[in-house]
């Protein structure tokens, strides 16, 4: 009896244990430390921007003097914040403080997760597409698919990089101190102090910028993300390191330069990449008139494919007429030997799959529900460039080259895509099942391989110490594609080499940008 | 880019561990115990399909998945260390698979469970007699299994500590069986670095809300028929609904409720055989006034198993 009362009152310590196990999880990043910069890279205003044409472009008002009534004003405000700090302004102070731009990076992520989700099919068996002109009704505006996504991101971070050059501009041609630096009765709350002028704030014109790029992206999202630059603004105040006018000034000159990136991105084709009936039929004629096996959807029912005329949107690193140029040689035609031992040597690998390799295929699967690949790479990115202490201008060039890379890289492999149209590999081996869900366009070449390809050229040439990594990762990324079964060889090597080539003309840029 | 899909998981997970697959003697939620000494130890084979699923509280199909089924083997044990407390153990095979679409099917060692089931009352009053039972359970991982490719996983990944209260009523042959369990379960950790549910998490670790598993059973009890009609149900205690065409996904808020029929038989002609068989079905919980299903497949579930018993007793008294 006695053992029986022991062993009942020791799963009830286990299951009490238990209960009373912390559950909660956080974010890798939610501890991070207030930024510390160790080069406020005060020439920054010099560094070439993406558009704007010239740094004071667009102007700001000089900030009242720092014996003025206005400024003293400001200053109170501060104080009066500075007062009574509630945990949540702390936590708010902190969240913002690791860097603004690594915030907005994250924040967008967050959304391409959230709207990337295929609409569901119609009754009659058709799907419905979103429409930019009635994003709340479902299906919602925008689906953030791969090129979608990379664009998004591309958009919104060189949108950052220009207002960040302007803010630089006017923070060394102003050279007003941080608040705590006029009154040391103001405290540097929360944050690093800095020599780094602080008018116009660096917070608020990359809540500006960010808020006025979501009128184009992410229309559903206007409300939470003006909520969210209000907040950031705050925290920025509150922590000591900018007035509410030097806050007024950056917000202001942020959504200006937002309004050059969207006048772009009206006119650069992205909004017609979904094609027509018309289109799409125009692909299979095509290919077979060329004797090959089209590529079709395999979805039930068949979907039409993803952004086929995405080729066509206007690249940022190089110009349109150079895109045709990264297209590499055609894959095994469909009738080949060489093409069904291809398929062959995905099925060997998918048929009994090691946990390993399912692993790898879920750890690089970014698909539905995902930030995507580009996404992916972005958050890659951000796990080293946390460590480097980059001013903020300096965090967003390098987030700006790395998704233009990737934005560029999604047009040139939808070039290739469609220009060859070839079916996936379940298409030709029905045998072959796949690890995750096969992507509705053509195979060759591989996207997630493009993308690695220009993402890790790029992060290479930037942190070269961890090149090997990079690289490895890239191909990990590709070969995550064959051994899940959805790719050929051939569509992961020719993708991971068209990645480079696109990745180089982000280094390229980033050599002659004024920023080395 | 495309499958959508069910908690299959659930019926591989609750059903067939957690609940244990009900039909077979002596189970954790069941109102039978072993002799001191006696072993029964068999397997119980489990089929469930569903078609239909919830995504959140909408009901739907996936011509992309088609009919997806999660069969299991499960080998269990039952020892009685004495006549009011037993131990209980299982170890279930199970593989998945979808009729339409290109997903691949999974297949491994699922979760290993153990309980330890005692029997804390038993009371005459007049002609009936009641019981209370108390049951601890234990469950974990075999393998380092995938449990982030919903619904064609064979399981959740979480290690799970469960209590359970089972309270018996029984006049003549007739009894009815009502069941509570609490179950808490460990967070998991994924391949991913980062996953979306209401938001944005960028790390790899997945909470995972505890669980209530409830059943209540009604039928007769005779010494070599048991045959039950069944109600159950699971509800986590937390989680996040699937979004519209998303994926399913480990920490989803699951809702559950089937009613089923259950019967075993202990084979009078050949020593020591017994015979078990099942069937379940999930219903929508709202049409008998339970909450809603939501975020599980609508599945059917048939178990069949065969078990022997032995006793180690000393047969001389």
């Amino acid at each position: 009896m006695k053992k029986i009362f022991n062993s009942i009152a020791c799963v009830s310590v286990i299951a009490s244990l238990a209960v009373g196990c912390n559950k909660s999880i956080s974010n890798r990043t939610a501890g991070l430390p207030a930024l510390t910069t160790d080069n406020n890279d005060l020439n920054a205003g010099g560094w070439k921007p993406v558009l704007l044409s010239r740094p004071d472009s667009f102007s700001v008002a000089a900030p009242a003097a720092t014996n003025s009534p206005a400024y003293l004003a400001d200053l109170n405000e501060i104080k009066s914040l500075q007062q009574n700090i509630s945990k949540d302004q702390q936590n708010s102070i902190k969240y913002w403080a690791a860097g603004s731009t690594l915030r907005w990076n994250e924040i967008m992520r967050g959304l391409v997760a959230k709207y990337n989700l295929p609409t569901v099919t119609n009754s009659n068996g058709t799907y419905p597409a979103p429409s930019s002109t009635n994003p709340l009704a479902y299906p919602l505006f925008p689906f953030t698919n791969p090129p979608y996504a990379a664009r998004a991101y591309a958009y919104v971070s060189a949108a950052q990089y220009d207002a960040l050059i302007a803010c630089w501009y006017f923070k060394t041609k102003y050279n007003q101190a941080a608040p705590y630096k006029i009154d040391s009765s103001v405290g540097a709350k929360f944050i690093s102090k800095t020599d780094l002028p602080s008018y116009p704030s660096e917070a608020a014109v990359l809540a500006g910028v960010t808020a006025e790029m979501m009128k184009l992206l992410f229309p559903d999202e206007i409300a939470n993300i003006q909520q969210t630059a209000i907040q950031a603004e705050q925290a920025t105040i509150a922590s000591g390191a900018a007035t509410r006018s030097a806050v007024v000034a950056g917000e202001a000159l942020g959504r200006q330069v937002a309004e050059l990136f969207i006048a772009r991105a009206r006119g650069d084709h992205a909004g017609t990449a979904g094609g027509t009936q018309t289109d799409w039929t125009n692909f299979q004629t095509i290919a077979l008139n060329l004797g090959q096996i089209p590529w079709y959807s395999l979805e039930i029912p068949q979907r039409p494919p993803m952004l086929p005329l995405f080729y066509k949107v206007k690249p940022f690193l190089f110009d349109s007429a150079a895109i045709s140029s990264f297209r590499p040689g055609p894959p095994p035609t469909t009738n080949s030997p060489e093409l069904m031992k291809d398929a062959d040597e995905a099925y060997t690998y998918i048929k009994n799959p090691s946990r390993d390799q399912i692993g790898i295929v879920e750890f690089w699967a970014d698909g539905v529900g995902t930030y995507s690949p580009p996404g992916h790479w972005n958050a890659i990115a951000a796990d080293d460039f946390v460590k480097q202490n980059w001013s903020e201008v300096r965090m967003a060039r390098n987030f700006a080259l790395l998704n233009m890379a990737e934005m560029d890289v999604a047009i040139v492999c939808w070039d290739i895509k469609y220009f060859y149209f070839s079916p996936r590999p379940t298409q030709m081996e029905p045998r072959i099942k796949t690890l995750t869900g096969i992507p509705n366009f053509p195979s060759y070449v591989s996207g997630h391989s493009c993308f690695s390809g220009a993402a890790s050229a790029f992060l290479s040439y930037l942190l070269p110490e961890n090149a090997a990594r990079y690289q490895a990762m890239a191909v990990q990324a590709g070969m995550s594609r064959l051994i899940s079964g959805i790719h050929y060889r051939i569509d992961v090597e020719t993708g991971l080499t068209v990645g480079q080539n696109v990745g180089s003309y982000a280094v390229a840029r980033a050599q002659a940008d004024g920023a080395n | 880019m495309k499958h959508k899909q069910i908690l299959k998981p659930l019926i591989a997970i609750f059903a067939a561990v957690l609940i244990g697959s009900h039909v077979q003697a002596q189970l954790p939620d069941d109102a039978i115990m072993l002799g001191k000494k006696q072993l029964c130890t068999g397997f119980t084979y489990m089929n469930s399909q569903w078609k239909d699923y919830w995504e959140g509280t909408l009901k739907r199909t996936n011509l992309n998945m088609g009919t997806v089924s999660t069969q299991s083997v499960m080998f269990m044990s039952v020892y009685g260390i004495s006549d009011k407390l037993n131990v209980l153990t299982s170890v279930p095979y199970v593989w998945t698979h979808a009729t339409a679409g290109t997903l691949s099917g999974l297949a491994g060692f699922q979760d290993f469970e153990l309980d330890l089931k005692w029997e804390a009352l038993t009371k005459k009053i007049g002609k009936s007699t009641v019981s209370l039972f108390a049951v601890g359970g234990f469950s974990t991982p075999m393998s380092k299994y995938e449990a982030d490719f919903q619904p064609m996983s064979i399981g959740l990944g979480s290690t799970n500590i469960s209590y359970r209260i089972t309270g018996d009523y029984q006049r003549g042959i007739f009894f009815a069986t009502l069941s509570g369990a609490y179950v808490w379960r460990s967070n998991i950790k994924i391949d991913r670095t980062s996953y979306y549910t209401t938001e944005l998490h960028n790390t790899n670790a997945v909470q995972m809300p505890n669980v209530f598993n409830g059943n209540l059973n009604v039928g007769i009890r005779k010494k070599n028929l048991v045959a039950e009609a069944v109600l159950m149900n699971m509800t986590t205690l937390g989680g996040f609904d699937i979004r519209r065409n998303d994926m399913p996904f480990a920490s989803n808020r699951m809702v559950s409720t089937s009613i089923g029929a259950h019967a075993k038989y202990f084979i009078p002609f050949v020593t020591n055989l017994e015979v078990a068989g099942g069937y379940d079905y999930v219903i929508n919980g709202r049409d008998i006034r339970l909450p809603r299903s939501r975020n599980v497949g609508k599945s059917q579930t048939f178990t069949v198993g065969i078990y022997y018993i032995l006793s180690f007793k000393n047969n001389k008294n």
